[in-house]
């Protein structure tokens, strides 16, 4: 019998990982073969039950300060697979936990099976593939071998590409084919990164390839082609141009799950890939290369956001400004330096405050089209008046985005903001300032009209329910400003390697 | 030159020529066969991984294969996603392109439905 390294030692209550990935699994299973009615009812039931799982695993990670950890069968690798949770695994299950529940809830009134019929293509189709999507993100979140994390990576597109397309118009099958177009090119490459990493060390497990990196060709090119992969799926600026029309064109409660939830899914991966993988490269030069592209992603989505005519487009486009803000978590966290806490810890309150707000905002941008009739942005005026809570609900995620204090956009900022300067890279300051004052003009694009005097006919009222969905999403992202120090603590756990060279 | 680095060369040409096809042709259908092209490719990369038995050092390192099987299960499952997708947009437009050019397209009224 081999001892098992204590990194690689499951520890208690790893049995919590592998149920919060079977409980979504089991629920489109069952979705699938009952049919009908049965699949929202499953979807919506499960929901409560998988947070309780997240929190449960987020309380264990907690109290032990270190990752919770399982090897599937008992087998630690490099034989056996391995699931584990750190700080960030834990915030993220709860994230799309929280996220998914809230689409859920938004969604009943849209994806209702219709009286009369047994079971209808739309219903059935976005039920299952939010519950397909939970699981891949969960996958995602907690696994601890390449390979699978790039299955999971495929699942995660399988279960999204149907949603962008579920209206069926020819606009939108357009933009799902070229989405999956991109995804494939993305994932290939990562299998082909994959390929090589294997074939250099002969293993795919991240604590284990950690150990055994080194700098030499093979790795660089495994790394440069797993991130350019991984930046397609994310739709980083200059592969970004998938993501508006995908976005757009999607049913609100679809859209907030693909902008608030999917393209982080992608981002994830590549914060593991180059802080829990690669961190015996020499950093540096491809950091700076990300948080260039990340910098370009906020100027320029930023200023297509600001001449969007549609709210449904603008929104789309100012996440590609907000996926900017992710990568500069590359030049301001990575390496040994006394700023990195204050640089992950921003980029993650980023994650997860524009997965909030942004959700939130596609939830009220789709009442205003349905109470509308239209989304165009200019024909806004007197829709304030209407519908308050609405409105009320994109303001406060617009202040999300733009950085005003207090949200957890503007925690997220001031404390990339304070990265950079304290390492002295006024320039990604100088961006994420600029970035902050053009998400303001384009909030106040939509604010402005939507505020001022006007009559606007409703076509329907918008269900309170709905409005209350949106809204407590929108104030989840607005309480992440007050997180307190514990919770980024809470974000540093599991990130032994780059912490341990510290003083 | 032994195999594996003849292999090689061929899986790294194979990778080549799809991404070539993937970027350059317009139509969505040799797009997902220049994807499959570049997929044949990144097998072929497992079989030398496999056979150079990186893991344990033994000769013919099983680890690859079974995962060339997943990566061959993922991009049929790809494929086949896409090209339902396509036979769909033909259904709907008699077209199956990926040229959004907006004249071409008919005028959007503002109103979206969910």
């Amino acid at each position: 019998m081999i001892e098992t390294p204590p990194a690689l030692a499951a520890t208690a209550g790893g049995s919590l990982l592998v149920l919060a990935i079977l409980l979504p699994c089991a629920g489109i299973l069952l979705s699938f073969a009952l049919g009908g009615r049965f699949a929202e009812r499953i979807a919506l039931g499960l929901t409560p039950i998988g947070l309780a799982i997240a929190l449960a695993v987020s309380v264990l990670v907690w109290r032990s300060g270190a990752p919770v950890v399982t090897n599937i069968a008992g087998l630690p690798p490099p034989l056996g697979i391995a699931l584990r949770a750190d700080g960030i695994s834990c915030v993220m299950l709860v994230t799309a936990a929280l996220v998914i529940a809230g689409a859920a809830l938004y969604a009943r009134a849209s994806f209702a099976t219709p009286a009369g019929v047994s079971e209808a293509r739309a219903p059935l189709a976005f039920w299952i593939m939010l519950q397909a999507i939970w699981a891949a993100l969960t996958i995602l979140f907690v696994g601890g071998d390449l390979f699978n994390l790039y299955v999971a990576l495929e699942l995660l597109t399988f279960a999204a590409v149907p949603l962008v397309c579920l209206a069926g118009k020819p606009e939108t099958l357009v933009a799902a084919l070229r989405y999956l177009l991109f995804a494939l090119f993305g994932s290939v490459f990562c299998l082909l990164g994959a390929a090589l990493l294997y074939g250099a060390y002969g293993t795919l497990d991240i604590v284990l390839l950690a150990e055994r990196v080194r700098p030499q060709p093979a790795v660089w090119l495994a790394a440069g082609l797993m991130t350019a992969g991984l930046l397609a799926k994310t739709a980083l600026f200059p592969l970004h141009l998938w993501l508006p029309p995908a976005h757009a064109g999607a049913p609100p409660a679809a859209s907030a799950v693909l902008s608030g939830l999917v393209v982080k899914g992608s981002f994830f991966l590549t914060v593991r890939l180059w802080f829990s993988v690669l961190p015996a490269l020499p950093g540096g030069a491809a950091e700076a290369a990300l948080g260039t592209l990340g910098a370009a992603a906020i100027l320029f989505g930023s200023v297509l956001a600001l001449r969007q005519p549609r709210l449904k487009l603008l929104i789309a486009y100012s996440t590609l400004a907000q996926i900017g803000y992710l990568f500069l978590i590359f030049p301001l966290a990575s390496g040994a330096h006394p700023w990195i806490a204050d640089g992950w810890g921003g980029g993650i309150m980023q994650t997860l405050s524009h997965a909030f707000a942004k959700a939130a905002m596609f939830m009220a941008a789709g009442l205003l089209a349905e109470s509308l009739g239209h989304d165009r942005i200019a024909e806004f005026a007197g829709a304030g008046r209407a519908m308050p809570a609405t409105v009320f609900a994109l303001g406060l995620g617009g202040l999300s985005l733009m950085g005003l204090p207090p949200s957890g956009g503007f925690a997220a900022k001031w404390m990339l903001l304070r990265a950079s300067v304290a390492a002295g890279h006024w320039v990604w300051a100088v961006v994420m300032l600029a970035g902050g004052l053009l998400a303001a003009g384009y909030v106040y694009r939509i604010l402005a009209p939507a505020l001022s005097d006007g009559v606007v006919v409703l076509k329907s009222p918008p269900q309170r329910s709905r409005e209350g969905v949106a809204l407590a999403l929108a104030l989840v992202a607005v309480a992440l400003g007050f997180a307190p120090q514990s919770f980024f603590d809470f974000l540093q756990i599991g990130r032994a390697a780059a912490t341990a060279a510290l003083p | 030159m032994n195999a594996s680095t003849l292999a090689g060369l061929v899986g790294a040409g194979l990778v080549g020529l799809g991404l070539y096809g993937l970027i350059v042709n317009p139509q969505p259908l040799r797009k997902i066969l220049a994807f499959n092209l570049i997929g044949s490719g990144v097998f072929l990369m497992f079989g030398i991984v496999a056979r150079r038995g990186a893991a344990a050092g033994f000769p013919f390192d099983p680890v690859p294969q079974a995962m060339v099987i997943t990566g061959i299960v993922v991009a049929f499952a790809a494929s086949a996603l896409s090209v339902a997708l396509i036979l769909r947009l033909y259904e709907e437009t008699g077209t199956a392109t990926l040229d959004s050019d907006p004249a071409a397209k008919p005028p959007d009224d503002g109103a979206r439905d969910t």
